[in-house]
């Protein structure tokens, strides 16, 4: 139970801070959220930097390009660099925090020294081809059809909810490959090259206004063999390799954000005289008690993980990440639902940062899982619970 | 930064729960609250705590040079979760912190039973007591079996002995006799946590906990009695020096403010506990009984009330350890707030899993609602937690 840092720990966070101070005033303004290729180009100039100063793929394995820093220091990068208004990672998310990891742990060498420097550096932009328009929570139930041809796979189907399409250089595709096996058994992973001839991308437009993804359409799309990561037909299992790579650490950012709008709120609320009224003060602390305590259980499950690596293990168990995501997507919704409260009738006006949040804020207990599927996960895998239908 | 629990906090917690789960057991809980059997509560009470005291939950965090084990809030709050789990009955918070800062004789040791009065500042809304004095309407748990009552106050930390038979007459006849606390009891929705309601003020003289250690104290197990009507100050000096000598060397200042934080989450630690037990009831429950041909724990609607009950016992136990770790007021404001919620949510939770067997005095649950119920009114409310998270943010 200690929570105290450690002075390699405390080291590796001044000199964080000196480069953050040093490297932030340079970054170029920031762009236009609807200019998509704009907003590549600012994370991958962000990317670049971090790359440069040796903070690229921190938490990745060294042979892998990474830096090997451990889960704690990881969290303490994360936790810096959205205390100093650092850019998102963005457009680098599926390949930093999935795909790489994917070739990272599966690939061969040759597909790892292909496709994981240009992620590191900043150059080349993934996205993510699971979901489809029939398998969302079912995920398993995909059936975007990949028929060998030669040393050529050919890639028939439609994915959806596809973030940074539009700008991303590789896919990382689900495709069924024997449509006769049990579900779990006839997928396989692939690389797809996004500008391939019969790939179609179409932007969703979200109730936000934005179009923060897209649906991709593959008509007969040509992917070499060489570029399957892990067997045919092991698909799944080298897709699920990945999600336990993650070690606790996926919402940091967002949370130290959220703490900082809470406080923010609050002397919104103090000027504005809505202070007085009890009951959105009692919302407020109530929420500072959330997220202090989301906080913490991120420290309970990065010190799991640190522990994990440390005995030969990779990551954070999955259902420890299924419990943080739950609740703190709900936390998230009701940050917004009290900022709405604390903005009044200017909770109406969407040129206001948190009433367009609160409408982003809708799709946290959806994305990545719904919470109903959290809620089934925690009930069947960690409480023992029967399967139920 | 490691967070989880070291080798020796896991054997310390497992030790807990063994030594509970003889001593204070499953069935030893039901019969416990059995409200036809023929028992004297506060004499089980009494042979529990030399146990307990016998075991160190009291002396848990005094210093070795005084007796005690040595250990620190984490370490405590470990063993209450478990009290908690056990839903062991009696003053427990209270004796822990006589008996770790050395302010009762006897109860590090399980001697003597304390209990305590939160006389503390008002959550907004409220009224101010006027200082020194006790708010009207402050409800004591098990005051007759306790031998000194703990008032913790705004600011300062004083001592009131309970009355002793031989000590009545003193105080009717005393000047002061008007101005004492007086006790009245209260039928308690919880059955193992008899309740009084204080009634009066405390005398303006009473003496702080300060004064009353260089006085020394009496063994409160000398000389008490069932049936308390009111509490006394102090006590008479000839009696305390015999075993107050001892205890005069380590006497550590007393902080008003650090001891309510304390109180607020081992208070929360057996919070967790609670919420804990009522979630591996529900799913052992949802597990065995059958309906419509298959067991309820296969129903998607009972396995979510299940995965509710897991997220808010978790997410209060990352609260409840770091309030521990960090010893901060905001820490314990919020463990407070979230274990409170977990305990009476997952009891309630839990209740509708066992359904009709759940309304029924025989399950267990309803012992740990009721529980939950006390345990969330003393220390720091949800009104008052609230109020000081909404203000920490400013």
């Amino acid at each position: 139970m200690d929570l105290t840092r450690t002075p390699e720990e405390e080291d590796f966070r001044a000199r964080l801070r000196t480069w953050l101070a040093r490297e932030l005033p340079t970054l170029p303004p920031r762009p236009d959220p609807l200019d998509w290729p704009a907003r590549r180009a600012y994370d991958m100039d962000w990317q670049h930097r971090l790359h440069r100063a040796g903070y690229a793929g921190l938490h990745w394995p060294r042979d892998a390009g990474g830096q090997g820093a451990t889960p704690t220091q990881h969290l303490i990068f994360l936790e810096e660099t959205e205390a100093a208004g650092a850019p998102y990672v963005g457009a680098g998310f599926v390949g930093l925090l999935h795909a790489g990891p994917t070739i990272a742990a599966e690939g061969t060498p040759e597909q790892r020294a292909r496709w994981l420097p240009p992620i590191l550096r900043g150059d080349q932009v993934w996205c993510q081809g699971f979901s489809e328009p029939d398998a969302g929570s079912d995920l398993a139930s995909l059936r975007t059809r990949a028929v060998r041809d030669g040393d050529h796979y050919v890639v028939t189907g439609s994915k959806i909810w596809t973030s940074h399409a539009e700008v991303a250089d590789w896919c990382e595709l689900l495709v069924r490959t024997d449509p006769d096996a049990p579900r779990h058994r006839g997928l396989t992973w692939l690389a797809l090259p996004m500008d391939a001839p019969g790939v179609t991308v179409r932007p969703l437009r979200t109730l936000a206004g934005s179009t923060e993804f897209a649906e991709v359409f593959l008509d007969e799309v040509r992917v070499p063999v060489t570029h399957r990561v892990g067997d045919e037909n092991d698909g799944w299992r080298v897709t699920m390799v990945t999600l336990s790579f993650e070690r606790g650490t996926a919402f940091v950012g967002e949370v130290v954000a959220c703490r900082r709008t809470l406080r923010l709120l609050a002397q919104h609320a103090r000027k504005t005289g809505r202070w007085d009224d009890a009951v959105l003060r009692r919302r407020l602390g109530r929420l500072n008690a959330e997220f202090t305590a989301l906080w913490r259980l991120i420290q309970w499950n990065v010190s799991e993980a640190a522990h994990g690596l440390r005995n030969g293990g990779t990551g954070v168990p999955a259902e420890n990440g299924s419990l943080f995501k739950l609740r703190y997507s709900h936390a998230r919704q009701e940050l917004y639902e009290v900022a709405a409260a604390a903005l009044g009738p200017d909770a109406l006006d969407l040129t206001q940062e948190w009433t367009r949040e609160r409408l982003s804020s809708l799709s946290y207990t959806i994305a990545a899982g719904t919470s109903q599927i959290q809620h089934t996960i925690l009930a069947e895998r960690v409480l023992g619970l029967p399967k139920g239908r | 930064m490691d967070f989880r629990l070291t080798d020796d906090q896991e054997a310390l917690r497992r030790g807990m729960r063994q030594l509970l789960d003889r001593r204070f057991g499953p069935t030893a809980l039901h019969q416990a609250a059995d409200p036809l059997a023929h028992h004297a509560p506060s004499e089980d009470l009494a042979r529990l705590w030399r146990q307990l005291g016998e075991a160190g939950l009291f002396s848990l965090r005094a210093d070795e040079s005084a007796g005690g084990v040595g250990l620190g809030l984490p370490e405590a709050v470990l063993v209450f979760e478990e009290a908690g789990r056990a839903l062991l009955p009696g003053p427990l918070v209270a004796t822990h912190l006589a008996g770790g800062w050395g302010l009762v004789p006897g109860a590090a040791e399980g001697r003597a039973v304390v209990t305590a009065m939160d006389a503390g500042p008002p959550s907004s809304g409220l009224t101010s007591p006027p200082a020194g004095a006790v708010p009207d309407n402050t409800l004591v748990e098990h005051l007759e079996a306790a031998d000194a009552v703990l008032v913790v106050g705004d600011g300062e930390v004083r001592l009131l002995e309970t009355t002793g038979s031989d000590l009545d007459e003193t105080v009717k006849d005393s000047e002061q006799a008007d101005n004492l606390p007086a006790a009245a009891p209260v039928r308690s929705v919880d059955p193992l946590s008899p309740l009084h309601r204080v009634t009066d003020r405390p005398s303006p003289g009473s003496r702080t906990a300060a004064e009353n250690r260089q006085g020394g104290l009496r063994n409160g197990l000398q000389g008490r009695r069932r049936g308390v009507e009111g509490m006394r100050k102090g006590l008479e000096e000839g009696a305390a020096r015999e075993v107050g000598e001892g205890l005069g060397e380590r006497l550590p200042t007393v902080d008003a403010d650090v001891l309510r934080r304390e109180a607020g989450v081992l208070t929360a630690a057996q919070q967790l506990g609670s919420a804990h037990r009522t979630l591996e009831l529900a799913v052992g429950y949802a597990r065995e009984r059958e309906q419509f041909g298959r067991p309820i724990g296969t129903f998607q609607a009972v396995q979510h009330l299940c995965a509710g009950m897991l997220v808010r016992a978790e997410t209060a136990r990352s609260a409840v350890y770091a309030a521990a770790a960090t010893r901060e007021d905001e820490e314990m404001c919020a463990a407070k707030l979230l274990a409170d919620e977990a305990a009476t949510s997952n009891a309630r939770d839990c209740l509708q899993v066992f359904g009709g067997m759940g309304f029924t005095w025989e399950a267990e649950v309803h012992l740990h609602l009721k529980r939950a119920w006390l345990r969330a009114e003393q220390w720091v409310t949800s009104v008052a937690a609230e109020e000081k998270l909404a203000t920490a943010l400013l």
